[in-house]
């Protein structure tokens, strides 16, 4: 069997669609049970649960909006204060000392639990989930670009101070490209992290998102919703995964991918 | 002699480690040498003996324990901005393309974009990288990054150019391209040139005088060659005159000793 499938071929596609056409179908059968179905839903009333959302009533909009919204702003907000933070304190020896326990002890919090604090400070509005989501992404960025502004190589810095590099020219034309290369790596689970977040927080207290709305169901028994829910915020987890991949082969062209014989 | 390029007076070097052991070491000790304008002085010794380190001094990024840098007759403070740098590893930056790389320091000191492109155009083809303009480092082999970053040091027409074994991570015929080239491009502007390598042939072919260091710790000057070949050089033909013979036996008779000594001391280590 193996030496059907070749990678990169259409075999494998095919391989990868008939996996999913038979994790459907066993599902599918062993939904007819009704203990099952109770359980695990079906695949049948999940996918007409979906098709109600985004066709016939299309009521699923209002709720993506907002969900998409709060993971879009906790990622871009948490992305540049993790940027800024990780190349200030990667720059800045006396300030990382002093507040290097502090960092510690913020990351190894469960900031899942600052939900409800944040729900008192910024309502039940999309504020309080861009916050949470906003505290799991900076601190992924914030790591990578404090390492990274760290590892800079020593030859790049002094080269570029021989060239006539002052600080800020330092600044702009080696510690932050040194330092995007390390927010890209980041970036993939950043997207997620912060779709988590939005989802968490909706789910701990709102009035709309899909978090909400996966809440409601729960509320009700109603796990076909359940599970659609989770299947509509798994393709826009995968979707916005795709869109940081097309944003990262733009910006990251100059590094070189595996693979890629060198051409001399 | 006229004031000199790049001198180096009584320099020592001694660093403390940072394992709060408050161990000391005397990379280099009492060193002083100058170079004259135009004058190429190639610096041998044995490995780990503290060349890069006396390099660094003259290039401003190391301030030294103690001792004084003076260029053209005034004391170095910082960076030495009449130095061009060459590194041994890689120094270009890996997100440049190799024509943005050469321009890196025009870009710094605020030279107009089109006229810093149409220079780093001209280096590059005379370097012989011309039409590999948009190349990035990752897709260029180790002689084009070389090249790349002989253009890089030398587009800025410093008046002192430093090496440190610029050319130690390459094969021998590459090497020898690039040392001829080196010269070419030397014998035209005649700047001062401090070379650092630990190559006796390579030393003694390219340049005006070699100056050996003994083996560390608390490195020193113990010997000094004036090398009377003519110029121009081939440097592979070079190495057949007899003078070249009778120098490297010279040379090497005070280096022997000395790598042995470096080569005992890191077995130990």
């Amino acid at each position: 069997m193996s030496k059907l499938i070749k990678p990169g071929s259409a075999s494998l596609r095919i391989w990868q669609l008939l996996l999913l056409a038979a994790i459907l179908l066993i599902w599918y059968f062993a939904s007819l049970d009704p203990k099952v179905a109770f359980f695990f839903g079906q695949p049948l009333e999940v996918w007409g649960r979906i098709w109600a959302w985004f066709i016939t009533n299309g009521d699923i909009y209002r709720h993506l909006w907002v969900t998409l919204a709060e993971t879009v702003l906790a990622f871009f907000i948490g992305t540049v204060s993790g940027l800024g933070f990780g190349l200030w304190l990667g720059l800045s020896n006396t300030a990382s000392a002093i507040l290097d326990p502090y960092i510690k002890a913020a990351n190894s919090m469960p900031r899942v639990i600052l939900a409800p604090i944040f729900g008192m400070w910024f309502g039940l509005g999309i504020w309080s989930k861009v916050a949470l989501a906003v505290t799991l992404v900076f601190f992924i960025v914030f790591f990578n670009v404090y390492q990274g502004v760290r590892e800079v190589s020593p030859t790049l810095l002094d080269n570029a101070r021989m060239l006539g590099a002052g600080r800020r020219q330092l600044l702009r034309h080696v510690y932050l490209p040194s330092a995007t290369s390390w927010v890209f790596s980041s970036l993939h689970t950043s997207v997620g992290l912060a779709f988590v977040g939005a989802v968490v927080g909706e789910y701990l207290g709102s009035a709309s998102g899909v978090g909400y709305l996966i809440l409601q169901a729960e509320g009700t028994f109603d796990v076909n919703t359940v599970f659609a829910g989770i299947v509509v915020l798994t393709a826009f987890a995968l979707l916005l995964d795709y869109i940081v991949g097309l944003g990262e082969q733009r910006l990251m062209k100059w590094q070189p991918k595996t693979g890629e014989t060198e051409k001399i | 002699m006229a004031e000199a390029a790049l001198s180096l007076e009584h320099i020592t070097c001694t660093f403390v480690s940072r394992d709060g052991g408050g161990k000391r070491y005397t990379a280099v000790q009492e060193t002083s040498l100058s170079i004259a304008p135009g004058e190429f002085v190639s610096v041998v010794g044995p490995t780990g003996c503290g060349k890069s380190t006396l390099l660094n001094v003259g290039a401003g990024l190391l301030a030294p324990s103690a001792g004084q840098v003076q260029v053209f007759g005034q004391p170095l403070q910082g960076i030495n901005a009449r130095a061009g740098y060459m590194f041994q590893g890689e120094a270009l930056l890996p997100w440049r393309s190799a024509l943005e790389n050469v321009i890196a320091g025009l870009e710094f000191a605020g030279v107009a974009r089109p006229e810093a492109l149409e220079r780093g155009r001209e280096w590059l083809r005379r370097v012989g990288l011309g039409g590999f303009e948009d190349r990035y480092p990752h897709q260029m082999s180790g002689g084009m990054r070389k090249r790349a970053m002989l253009a890089q040091t030398l587009i800025r027409d410093p008046d002192i150019i430093l090496m440190d074994e610029p050319f130690s991570a390459l094969d021998i015929q590459t090497r020898q391209l690039m040392e001829n080239e080196v010269l070419e491009l030397w014998m035209a502007k005649r700047k001062a040139v401090l070379f650092i390598t630990h190559d006796l042939d390579e030393a003694i072919a390219m340049s005006d005088r070699v100056v050996v260091l003994s083996a560390g710790p608390g490195t020193h000057p113990i010997g000094e060659f004036a090398i009377d070949l003519p110029r121009p050089r081939d440097v592979a033909e070079v190495r057949t005159h007899p003078r070249f013979v009778e120098l490297h036996a010279a040379i090497w008779g005070v280096l022997r000793e000395e790598v042995l000594k470096g080569y005992a001391q890191q077995k130990r280590a």
